[in-house]
């Protein structure tokens, strides 16, 4: 098989599918000219994300880390959701194949996107480069195969 | 279960089952021995180089065995490439939607210093017959243009092509991987001088296929080493699928047109099903198309979240989305019928044949209808698109 099961599990039945209307914070990472767009919702009370959803265009391992991307951080602080890493989705998800591996730095970028639109939205102060600029086209990895329209 | 992906490869027939065992029985002698069982494999060998022959029309003596359709296109483009060079011919034509055991020959060869012209295609993923005239130059070694596209099924103006070629004294060579079986082909009527086939795809073996070269058209040998292929293709001849692959050939044949109409006929009501789903669109033209080829552009989806979950439901279907193939972009053929990017990567193969039913096609069209809407729902670019914050496309 391609994934694993934890991965064609959370593929098949993804969590915190959907949007939050009155979210807190909302973060879009990719492009769907790449193949993979995704949109994380915050729901936060008192620096806690009580409630978390999310949209994803994408293959099955985009919609995998997605979800498991929502599940390691909901119930958590917000300072904690910002230090999830893309390996953490990985592991939690047994491992995906090497070419996959931008769905969860996509992920991981969705969650860190959506709590600086709440921090943005709330004018809590922090570091520029503790985000990157907002165009994650791609990923990191594939930015260099992008100038061609 | 539903098999749909019958351009990847096909199941191996009982004809091709019985012939390959016969073959194992009886024929297992080495056909360069001079002794009995090797005479008698030797035979056989003959027996399914007629049948092969017979299939395109071509003479036993201008077919040589190959490891499947990429040796034989490997082997064509690079011999004339080659042999081209020696006369100062060092231009290539080819097409933009080509398989890539073509398409990557060419590259490497244009890395070797030979000059390769893609020659594009319209949206209805056809060749222009003057598009090719056009680009054809005293330094021109070799045009190789698919007789039938395996993703999008479009069938390629080939007798035409192949006449200009004639006239201009051009070799020409056909990927024909996706129509022996399949489609009529005569390669002295269509003016061919070489061609490719490959076994698994007409209900024979994989791992097996032929070149078609014609007589006069020099041939460069790929694998040295023995006299088999005369001289151009050495190695103990695989005998079992060899003789797999020609009766597999022989069945497809001779039931061709009532083959080609079962398969019409369902691919005929899928694309009418599909038509249904809002913001889809088939790929490639809707008459100049193989029998059983559908191909479809779902916007506002990913290709292979939707095979994933086709698969969960029983159905084995393809995708043209980078992430089925593990590369960044999408098809390649999807981008050169003009297919945006986005476009491209919701695309879906489905790929019918004589084994398939009109069963088949609804739960297929009930299935895909299903998955479609379930997938756009926790689409950000569906959401996107339905708000107005982006454009439809298709």
């Amino acid at each position: 098989m391609l994934y694993s099961e934890k991965v064609m599990d959370h593929f098949r039945n993804p969590r915190n599918v959907g949007e939050i209307a009155d979210a807190d914070g909302v973060g879009e990472v990719g492009n769907a000219k790449c193949g993979d767009i995704m949109k994380m919702y915050l729901k936060i009370e008192d620096g806690v994300i009580v409630d978390v959803k999310f949209e994803t265009f994408g293959c099955g391992s985009a919609i995998a880390t997605s979800s498991m991307a929502t599940e390691l951080i909901k119930g958590k602080k917000v300072e904690e959701a910002l230090a999830l890493t893309n390996q953490a989705v990985v592991e939690a998800l047994d491992g995906l194949p090497a070419h996959k591996i931008h769905c969860s730095v996509l992920a991981e970028e969705a969650v860190r996107a959506a709590i600086k639109d709440y921090y943005d939205k709330n004018g809590i102060a922090y570091e520029p480069d503790q985000f990157c600029n907002g165009d994650c086209s791609c990923c990191h990895e594939h930015d260099h195969q992008e100038p061609e329209e | 279960m539903v098999y749909a992906d019958n351009a990847a490869t096909t199941k191996t027939c009982s004809a091709a089952q019985q012939a390959m065992l016969n073959a194992m029985e009886q024929f297992w002698g080495n056909p360069s021995s001079l002794h009995t069982p090797g005479q008698q494999a030797k035979e056989a060998l003959q027996t399914a180089r007629e049948a092969v022959a017979k299939a395109i029309g071509a003479q036993p003596r201008e077919i040589y065995f190959t490891s499947g359709g990429s040796e034989a296109d490997n082997q064509a483009i690079v011999s004339a490439a080659k042999f081209g060079a020696r006369r100062g011919k060092k231009h290539l034509i080819t097409t933009a939607i080509e398989h890539h055991a073509v398409l990557h020959t060419m590259d490497q060869l244009s890395k070797e210093g030979f000059e390769v012209t893609l020659v594009p295609v319209d949206e209805s993923g056809i060749v222009k017959v003057e598009d090719v005239a056009a680009n054809l130059r005293e330094d021109t070694a070799l045009v190789s243009i698919m007789y039938a596209n395996n993703e999008i099924g479009t069938i390629q103006p080939i007798a035409e092509i192949g006449a200009l070629c004639r006239e201009k004294k051009i070799p020409f060579h056909t990927d024909a991987v996706q129509a022996v079986g399949h489609l009529p082909i005569d390669v002295d009527a269509q003016n061919i001088d070489m061609l490719s086939l490959s076994g698994h795809k007409f209900h024979g073996p994989r791992g097996v296929g032929a070149l078609y070269v014609r007589r006069g058209t020099p041939l460069l040998t790929f694998i040295h080493g023995g006299a088999q292929e005369r001289g151009f293709r050495a190695g103990t001849e695989n005998l079992p699928a060899i003789m797999g692959m020609a009766a597999a050939l022989e069945d497809a044949c001779a039931h061709m047109e009532e083959n080609d109409a079962h398969a019409a006929g369902l691919r005929d009501a899928l694309i009418e099903k599909l038509s249904a789903i809002p913001h889809s669109a088939l790929n490639g033209d809707r008459e100049r198309r193989l029998p059983g080829n559908v191909n479809f552009c779902f916007e506002g989806i990913e290709g292979e979240s939707l095979l994933l979950l086709l698969d969960d439901k029983g159905i084995a279907a393809s995708s043209g989305s980078a992430c089925t193939s593990g590369s960044l972009d999408p098809s390649h053929v999807l981008l050169a019928i003009g297919r945006p990017h986005e476009v491209a990567h919701g695309s879906l193969r489905l790929t019918l044949d004589r084994d398939n039913t009109m069963e088949d096609v609804e739960t297929i069209a009930a299935a895909t209808t299903e998955v479609v809407e379930y997938l756009r729902n926790m689409s950000p670019v569906w959401k996107a698109l339905q708000r107005g914050e982006r454009n439809y496309v298709i």
